[in-house]
């Protein structure tokens, strides 16, 4: 029939805000990137706007943990660490510690491979990866409720089954991950160095969200991620779709820019004092929208960007 | 140039990075993972000298060629392409070596890096978090490297077990410590090992001009200490050469450790 008609595509595109009225208090939520690198910030501007409360986060920690606990949003962390920068020049994270010396903040500490596996666990829907990693560690007095299990099978040495780390899965109820470029659809592609664990965290989700830097057709994804190789995020684990230019801001997002090291070194300055933490997120968090805190951000002198 | 000359030369960092690269003497085809500023040198230093087939990080995504610390983006000669998780690949496959540093190091071989006093669940001062220690140390070969030798670092008993030691791979047993080898904890006075009958920390060798009393004075705890205590060797004048104008020409390796008062 001539005037038979087909169902659409889904639309999957959505704004920050829309994204986060999906969101519920008290749910577990990935955050893609690592340390201060590739984080969805624009989302998680979002959440420091909105009336969302008691959230978990699960993330190799970067500056978000910070932003997120010092405004109150945060009831649990499972973390391997958290910092805005990882290397020799490691910087701890102010608000983070602040929280977590404060004790009120609950916290499942793990190894970074642990993190792995139970998101891994997750996303292939089984209930525990066995592993060798935090056998001995204290990582079992910090989780008591972190178990062993032993191999059914012989050990190396022919006799009993080894006793392994039941690292269980983590369960997210919604992944938040910025990437660089996707198409309306919502596949998606890294074009710096490294997808860290971005596909995975959405695997692990119930709901699953990607910012990306910019949204072009279907028929230009591979040419603008460079390589089919790059194409790592599937329409197929993402339920919706954030066009965000310059969303990863402070942190970075290589090679379309690098991390705002003036920014954060004004954010990290802000644990010294609540009125400076405070005069911050009034000046810098408090935008209705997204597009506001990119206008003001673009209308800084530059001296000041510099400084 | 007589011995003399040189030992008049050397600078404290120069014998660190000397005996950090010997600390990878041996390894062969491994990725060694030196993580800090004199510990990377000292791992390129052991490529660019003795051990010409180790494998070394950019400290990003990239498994380098280059004898340069830390080659700029454009100069580096990548072997392969090393993402996060590809890492967890090779550190669970034992082809690796760590070096890591330690806000703790006790008598053992304990690591902290997570947190310092209070409880597990509330730290007096919370730290990194435990990071890759714990999977570091129960699969690789691991080492240490302390810039600041002194009793707070070297303590009796670490707050947090992040990486284990050798009283913690004892309890385990053989089948579950098969991998576990904590090979030496160099710091800015000597290095260090565990080459005991209870594997307790030894006192390898002292780097030059460092006195015994110096190193008791600085560690919390009761080191093994041989009958004769080696000094630390020197750097070859190739050696020099290679961290002077190759691996650091800008002298970073003198900000981590500077020369004694």
């Amino acid at each position: 029939m001539s005037d038979e008609t087909f169902p659409q595509p889904r639309d999957k595109r959505l704004t920050e805000d829309e994204v986060v009225a999906r969101l519920s208090s008290g749910s577990t939520i990935g955050i893609g990137g690592w340390g201060s690198r590739r984080k969805p910030m624009s989302l998680v501007r979002a959440i420091l706007r909105s009336d969302l409360t008691d959230l978990h986060v699960v993330t190799y920690g970067g500056p978000e943990v910070g932003m997120l606990a010092a405004a109150g949003k945060l009831a649990k962390l499972t973390f391997a660490f958290v910092a805005p920068d990882v290397g020799p020049a490691a910087v701890l994270e102010p608000h983070f510690r602040a929280a977590r010396q404060s004790g009120k903040l609950q916290c499942t500490e793990l190894d970074e491979g642990m993190l792995l596996l139970g998101l891994q666990a997750a996303a292939w829907r089984v209930p525990f990866l066995p592993t060798r990693v935090g056998l001995g560690s204290d990582l079992t007095l910090v989780d008591p409720s972190l178990k062993t299990v032993r191999s059914p099978y012989p050990g190396p040495d022919g006799g009993e089954g080894e006793e392994l780390i039941a690292q269980p899965a983590i369960h997210l109820d919604a992944a938040l991950v910025h990437l660089n470029v996707a198409d309306d659809r919502g596949n998606a592609a890294f074009t710096g160095p490294d997808l860290y664990f971005d596909d995975l965290l959405l695997e692990a989700a119930a709901q699953r969200f990607v910012s990306a830097e910019r949204l072009v057709p279907s028929g230009e994804l591979a040419a603008a991620a460079g390589d089919v190789t790059r194409l790592r995020v599937s329409r197929l684990f993402v339920d919706g779709l954030v066009e965000a230019p310059n969303g990863a801001h402070p942190t970075s997002c290589d090679p379309d820019y690098g991390r705002d090291e003036a920014f954060q070194k004004t954010y990290l300055g802000t644990a010294k004092d609540p009125a400076l933490w405070d005069a911050f997120r009034s000046d810098w968090l408090s935008f209705a929208t997204e597009a506001e805190y990119q206008a003001a951000l673009a209308a800084r002198p530059t001296e000041e960007a510099a400084s | 140039m007589s011995a003399t000359d040189l030992t008049d030369l050397v600078r404290r960092a120069d014998v660190c990075a000397v005996a950090v690269a010997d600390t990878f003497r041996g390894d062969g085809e491994i990725l060694a993972n030196p993580i800090g500023t004199i510990a990377m040198i000292g791992g390129r230093l052991a490529r660019a000298t003795w051990e010409p087939d180790l494998l070394m990080t950019d400290g990003e995504a990239g498994l380098i060629a280059n004898d340069e610390a830390t080659p700029a983006k454009g100069d580096r000669i990548i072997e392969t392409w090393n993402p996060y998780r590809r890492m967890f690949d090779v550190v669970w496959s034992g082809r690796r070596h760590v070096m890591m540093g330690a806000t703790q190091v006790d008598q053992h071989g304990n690591q902290n890096i997570a947190g310092l006093g209070g409880t597990p669940t509330q730290p007096k001062t919370q730290l990194l978090g435990f990071r890759g220690a714990p999977g570091n140390t129960i699969n690789d070969t691991t080492s240490y490297f302390v810039a600041a030798h002194g009793p707070r670092v070297f303590v009796p008993k670490v707050d947090v077990v992040t990486g284990i030691g050798y009283d913690r791979a004892a309890e385990l047993g053989p089948v579950a410590a098969r991998f576990h080898e904590i090979r030496r904890v160099v710091s800015n006075l000597g290095v260090f090992d565990f080459e005991t009958p209870d594997h307790r920390m030894r006192v390898r060798s002292l780097h030059p001009g460092v006195t015994i009393d110096e190193v008791v004075e600085a560690t919390g705890f009761e080191l093994a200490i041989p009958e004769d205590v080696p000094t630390s060797r020197l750097p070859s004048p190739e050696e020099l050469r290679l961290l002077s104008e190759v691996i650091d020409p800008a002298g970073t390796r003198f900000k981590e450790v500077p020369d004694p008062a």
